[in-house]
């Protein structure tokens, strides 16, 4: 598979995810530059985490006018697979590819740390090879991370299975204490209601080989990976 | 008797050029845990009687144009970027 990963003045994961596809996986991965009109024959598209645009503004609010994500939105109305970590997530909702928005986390705080994340939902192009009841232990590292939206929006979140992640203790339990930023439910990932677009807070990239002692994010690539072609055998 | 070139300059800048404002703020029902830190700080401090505390951005936008002309053309900028709906009000003020 060929992955396109966006580039935007101030992304500082995108090496990251590239270094995942490609040498962890064993997949095609490209970078691919903000002023870029077309995501060229990309099978899926990562927007990686950083600070796009030093965050001016709102996070996010900047990047999602770049050329490139006229592209993206063509792509993602086609039915192709979006993937925003961290700043991602921020520019996907700010863009609207995903409902809601990131706000600064209730502490004030930057926070850079390991969580744990509970699978809400298991039968997703981000989620498919996620063992049930699994939990997750993936990095975090945001100020913004505050997931939010309106009643409404929240309940169509969870009457159509849109949260993908939600941040839970050690055992799996969903406690406020377990919650770093705020998010309403505890909201750590989400997708649009097609499902092709999900955006999560958490970076799966820092956590996907066992040289660096944990690899529960490999699950969410290989999740995608798997989506794209069931057929697909990984590195 | 010579024209002034300050005169000129103020009706030159009172024709063409405005400057607009735009005071943005969280919703109502968004939390706003800077809002709340200030308020926390300014009863530590001693100011009593402080009910609540919102922090929001102020844009300061000069803009060549008329009156009507800026309004229906910020309006629409705040409402796809320098505002997002989802979380935050504005008001947009111009200055006569």
């Amino acid at each position: 598979m060929n992955f396109a990963v966006l580039q935007f003045p101030g992304s500082n994961c995108d090496q990251d995810c590239v270094h995942v596809l490609r040498t962890v996986l064993g997949h095609s991965a490209f970078l691919l530059w903000h002023k870029e009109k077309s995501i060229g024959d990309a099978d899926a598209v990562l927007v990686p985490g950083g600070f796009s645009y030093g965050d001016y503004l709102r996070t996010g609010s900047i990047a999602r006018f770049s050329p490139v994500m006229n592209a993206v939105k063509e792509f993602a109305a086609q039915g192709g697979h979006v993937l925003g970590i961290c700043n991602g997530f921020q520019i996907l909702c700010e863009a609207g590819l995903l409902p809601g928005a990131l706000i600064r986390n209730r502490s004030l705080q930057f926070r850079c740390e390991h969580v744990y994340l509970k699978v809400a939902n298991n039968d997703t192009p981000f989620t498919n090879q996620i063992p049930e009841d699994r939990v997750l232990r993936i990095p975090i590292a945001h100020g913004e991370g505050n997931y939010f939206c309106d009643e409404k929006t929240l309940e169509t979140l969870e009457t159509n299975g849109q949260i993908l992640f939600q941040y839970v203790d050690r055992d799996g339990d969903l406690t406020d204490h377990a919650n770093p930023n705020g998010s309403l439910k505890n909201i750590a990932g989400i997708s649009n209601v097609e499902g092709n677009v999900a955006g999560m807070m958490p970076h799966p990239e820092r956590a996907s080989e066992l040289v660096l002692n944990e690899d529960d994010g490999r699950l969410i690539f290989e999740s995608l990976l798997y989506a794209l072609n069931p057929g697909l055998t990984t590195a | 008797m010579p024209l002034d070139p300050w005169a000129l300059n103020d009706v030159f800048q009172g024709e063409l050029l405005m400057k607009a404002k735009v005071i943005i703020t969280p919703k109502a029902e968004v939390l706003d845990p800077q809002g709340k830190t200030v308020q926390t700080a300014l009863e530590q401090m001693g100011c009593t009687g402080v009910r609540e505390v919102r922090v929001g951005k102020y844009v300061e936008v000069e803009m060549d144009g008329d009156h009507d002309t800026i309004k229906t053309k910020l309006s629409e900028y705040a409402d796809k970027f320098l505002a997002n709906p989802n979380i935050e009000d504005y008001r947009l003020k111009l200055e006569d």
